[in-house]
């Protein structure tokens, strides 16, 4: 087959059928590394794909070169360093942990922790309102409420 | 000729949408009931041409008019009948006219099945759904006229996207527009009652079963679309956390967490505001998904070819949309008096803890999905937010939400006796975790703390369910009859609870347990793999209607034992994208998936990608299940039955009295 | 009204700034990471007699070019005649052929004109990944110190060339 258009920032979205690389390691323990790694290194010329996924000829060259990596020996770090000291923090699909990344990985943490506050803070004023107001009436509208509940019981024995 | 129509037809359904929000709005503002009236028929009007203009765009495709530029670049003469009316939606133009004529069926069904609801509401809630369809219209017709002609006819057209020639791709954009658009009869209730100042529990019921139809729409269209990776692109992934899953997602996570509080504001009148703004937000992160998929501002496999004058113009129109309807919520909001008391044990606590848990994954998948954006914006560098990012946000935070299903289906509206619920908790928390615990240790190759939390998780929801199905059968009724007293509604939760279930099952297990190997086979060579023995026979090469291809052969057998044949394929289109179609096997304990990748040397021998992936149906049976869920819900009868309602009421209140 | 319930209005509103901003960017334009680091070491078999080594070592103490390009890419065709005329206002340029045939090369550089002073061929992307690029044409500038001060994703053009890159070069030549 031609040689697939690179042009760039035109170049095709390989999407469908990541090529096939029948790559022998002799340490299972590489292997999984070398899996973990195709999986988080981003592909760069493709749309948003990982290196695993691609068949974009540069990520494959970049698959073959993380594979001669591994089996060399280097660690996880040694390659995405590798990666990163050329195509910058761009390449690495799990984001590093850097001034301009913190909100990033606490964000999460910091909406659940500020929804909580508001949670709780509901649910006292929600409580604590209850407390003075258990009146005759308050339990005629509890009544009727759990009637409602009921009704669809209702509906469905009025069908009868 | 039949172009132009479809082009007129188009500026009608304009013109009828115009007429469709201004007169009734203005109408039921003023409190005019000839023009409130209008809402009705000018919203129908607006559907038929909206459908002319879509039987026009779809009548090009069949006849392959390529004077018509969309058509000529989207379909050719060799592309089967199937192909040529999915490919209508296949690109930006075809998919946009497609949206707004789910905007418009979505309308059209507003005006018919809502009988129950005052002619004003009705006419708010057209009106501002005609608002929203006159801005994707002038959209349409200002930026991406899908009827635009070309002035030198091509003689044959371009290739459909050969990833587009799949009948479940083909049917996965229908059912998750159907989805995010339905989302907009929710917010159009919102708004109306916003408009109108009644921000009751009124609202709330009438707008529950749009919700959930829309909810189902937009499951099934995710599933599908994870179903089709799955199946399709070769990899064996089903979920990828690219930007446009996301967009598709965020409003899934909201919408669930909308029909849960709609819930408590339809049964308590309680959270009033909160369930309004969840309204909006579901549908803004419709319309935001739209503009994310749209105008290129982020990278995604899924990515429209883009334009920057959509962008800009689909922008503006996000802002006006969610802008206003925020300001409005604003100025609204703070009058709502919300005299509702709970207690802290009661299933409005677990509820609004739903609520909390599912808001806080949305945002977060917000976060991740605009960050580098965010960034590069304010010049701080290029990165990407990938799965390794959003596994390890999702999972922690939705493993105590999946906990709280088990939990909250069986606590008691507005106050609930929290030791007593303990007690009847502990048994089936035990069970649970021993479960857990004991199943990976004896069913599974290696044991896992991962399968361990899934297997528990599901037992838990699973076993709390039943109880919550037991527990109906109070007043000594048999088995039987609670099953036929259950209500829909109840069936519904039921069903969706289990899905969830069922869901986690799939995506712990195979995530754990699936295997994977890369190899080279020749013919008549062996692979053994999670205990199967895959048999490669060869490759032919054959010819399909508009591809030629080669067809794999791999017996695979178990201990000896034949177990099924795939045939995996590799195509190549006329464009030259090479594609492939794995051989899977489909199990309801396990996948077993075979691709090819190239041919290796001259001996017959290739590259062959092997999975064997455990319980993955179950994830897509899991959104099956939840869909069903959805459906039983929002069938319940007394969403429909008006009159026996208003009779029921009546008697209520004087059982009330008495 | 409340404040707090314009909150939901204000994110939304700063959004929709980062939106619109996003929407002046490129997302597939990423900058290069190796500016103003040391360039890396070319060491390529040379396209024309593949024992012989092309080597960045005897460009030092000069400032020249590093252009990335590939008979299969369109842009480096649109690209060449621009080249050709840098090599005539004595622009030093080391080509670097990634992923390509080399007859195919060596006809395209005959009929075309061969702006290189020397042609490396790069078929595993070897020096590619090195030097961090993922698309072609890419052009590098380095200074005599061997230091990598200016990158260009895309084809060269005479507007860039008079607007940046010659300005540059000769402040480097004068350093």
């Amino acid at each position: 087959m031609r040689r697939l258009l690179l042009s760039l920032l035109l170049c095709l979205p390989l999407l469908a059928n990541a090529t096939i690389e029948a790559y022998q390691f002799d340490d299972p323990v590489k292997e999984a590394r070398y899996k973990k790694l195709i999986e988080e290194l981003r592909c760069l010329v493709c749309q948003n794909q990982n290196l695993a996924d691609s068949n974009a000829e540069l990520a494959q060259d970049m698959r073959s070169l993380t594979y001669d990596m591994v089996k060399r020996g280097a660690s996880e770090e040694e390659v995405v360093t590798y990666m990163v000291d050329r195509y910058g923090d761009f390449v690495m699909y799990r984001p590093p942990l850097r001034s301009s990344t913190y909100l990033l990985w606490a964000g999460p943490f910091i909406i659940l922790v500020s929804a909580v506050v508001v949670l709780i803070n509901i649910i006292r004023r929600k409580s604590r309102e209850a407390v003075p107001e258990i009146s005759a009436d308050d339990i005629a509208k509890a009544e009727q409420l759990l009637n409602q509940n009921k009704d669809d019981q209702q509906t469905k024995d009025s069908d009868k | 000729m039949i172009p132009e129509l479809g082009h007129i037809a188009l500026i009608l359904a304009l013109c009828m949408a115009l007429v469709q929000s201004i007169i009734p709005l203005v109408g039921a503002h003023k409190g005019i009931a000839s023009w409130v009236a209008v809402a009705k028929p000018a919203a129908q009007a607006n559907l038929l041409f909206m459908v002319i203009a879509y039987g026009c765009l779809t009548y090009s495709f069949l006849v392959h008019d390529f004077s018509v530029s969309y058509v000529a670049h989207n379909s050719n003469t060799a592309l089967p009948t199937l192909y040529l009316i999915s490919g209508v939606w296949g690109a930006h133009e075809g998919s946009l006219l497609f949206w707004a004529l789910t905007l418009s069926l979505w309308t059209g069904a507003v005006t018919v099945f809502s009988r129950s609801v005052p002619d004003v509401m009705v006419a708010r809630v057209v009106g501002v759904m005609g608002l929203v369809t006159v801005g994707f219209l002038l959209f349409m017709l200002l930026t991406s006229n899908p009827f635009e002609r070309l002035i030198n006819v091509p003689a044959e057209g371009r290739e459909l996207n050969p990833l587009l020639q799949d009948p479940g791709l083909a049917i996965h954009p229908p059912m998750l527009y159907m989805g995010y658009v339905g989302f907009s009869v929710a917010f159009a209730f919102a708004i109306a009652a916003m408009l109108g100042g009644r921000l009751d529990a009124a609202w709330a019921r009438w707008s529950r079963p749009w919700t959930n139809v829309a909810w189902v729409f937009l499951t099934l269209g995710i599933a599908l679309g994870s179903w089709w990776a799955y199946y399709e692109l070769g990899w064996g992934g089903w979920w990828f956390w690219d930007p446009v899953e996301n967009a598709s997602f965020m409003p899934w996570i909201v919408g669930t967490a909308l029909m849960h509080s709609l819930a408590v504001t339809e049964k308590r009148g309680a959270f009033k505001a909160w369930t309004v703004l969840l309204a909006i937000f579901a549908f803004s992160l419709s319309l935001l998904g739209t503009f994310l998929v749209r105008s290129g501002v982020l990278t995604s496999v899924h990515a429209f070819a883009t334009d920057p004058s959509r962008g800009v113009f689909i922008l503006i129109f996000l802002g006006t949309v969610i802008g206003g309807s925020l300001l409005l919520y604003s100025w609204r909001a703070a009058q709502i008096k919300s005299t509702v008391k709970f207690d802290i044990v009661s299933r409005e606590t677990g509820l609004l803890l739903n609520n909390v848990i599912l808001v806080v994954t949305a945002c977060s998948v917000l976060l991740g999905t605009l960050y580098p954006l965010i960034l590069d914006a304010l010049g701080a560098g290029k990165i990407s937010v990938g799965p390794p990012y959003f596994n390890s946000v999702f999972v922690p935070l939705t493993v105590p939400l999946a906990f709280l299903v088990g939990i909250g289906a069986l606590m008691r509206w507005k106050q609930d006796d929290g030791q007593k619920l303990f007690k009847r908790l502990i048994p089936h928390f035990v069970i649970s975790v021993a479960l857990g615990l004991i199943a990976p240790a004896v069913f599974a190759p290696t044991y896992s703390l991962g399968a361990a939390l899934g297997v528990g998780l599901a037992t838990w929801i699973i076993l709390t369910s039943t109880q919550w199905l037991l527990d109906r059968n109070t007043a000594g009724r048999g088995l039987l009859q609670t099953i036929r007293n259950t209500p829909r509604g109840g069936w519904g939760m039921l069903f969706g609870h289990a899905g969830i279930a069922i869901f986690i099952i799939g995506v712990s297990l195979t995530s754990i347990y699936s295997v994977e190997k890369d190899v080279r086979l020749e013919p008549g060579q062996d692979y053994e793999l999670g205990g199967y023995v895959f048999h490669f026979q060869g490759v032919e090469n054959f010819r399909g209607p508009n591809y030629v291809g080669a067809k794999g052969t791999i017996n695979i057998s178990k201990d000896g034992e034949h177990v099924v044949t795939v045939s995996p394929e590799k195509r190549n289109y006329s464009t030259g994208m090479p594609m492939t179609e794995a051989g899977i096997d489909a199990g309801l304990t396990r996948d077993l998936f075979v691709a090819l990748g190239e041919p290796l040397g001259d001996d017959g021998a290739w590259a062959v990608r092997l999975y064997h992936k455990p319980f993955v149906r179950w994830i897509w049976l899991g959104c099956i299940f939840m869909s069903l869920g959805g459906l039983l819900a929002a069938s319940d009868r007394r969403y429909f039955k008006l009159a026996r309602k208003t009779r029921l009421a009546e008697n209520e209140s004087t059982v009330g009295a008495a | 009204m409340k404040a707090r319930f314009l909150i939901p209005l204000v994110i939304f509103l700063v959004l929709v700034v980062f939106l619109a901003i996003g929407l002046t960017r490129d997302p597939r334009d990423v900058p290069s990471v190796l500016i103003n680091k040391e360039a890396p070491v070319i060491s390529l078999p040379s396209l024309y007699d593949e024992s012989q080594i092309v080597s960045s070592e005897t460009m030092k103490g000069r400032v020249w070019l590093v252009n990335v390009w590939g008979t299969w890419c369109p842009e480096c065709w649109r690209e060449h005649d621009f080249l050709m005329y840098l090599k005539n206002e004595g622009v030093p340029i080391v080509g670097i052929d990634w992923r390509d045939d080399s007859d195919d090369a060596k006809k395209m550089l005959a009929q075309q004109g061969n702006p290189f002073i020397a042609v490396g061929i790069d078929p595993e992307s070897k020096a590619v990944m090195d030097w961090g690029v993922y698309g072609a044409p890419e052009t590098f500038l380095i200074d005599k110190k061997g230091f990598i001060r200016w990158k260009h994703t895309g084809g060269l053009n005479a507007e860039l060339w008079r607007n940046e890159l010659k300005p540059l070069m000769a402040q480097l030549e004068a350093e």
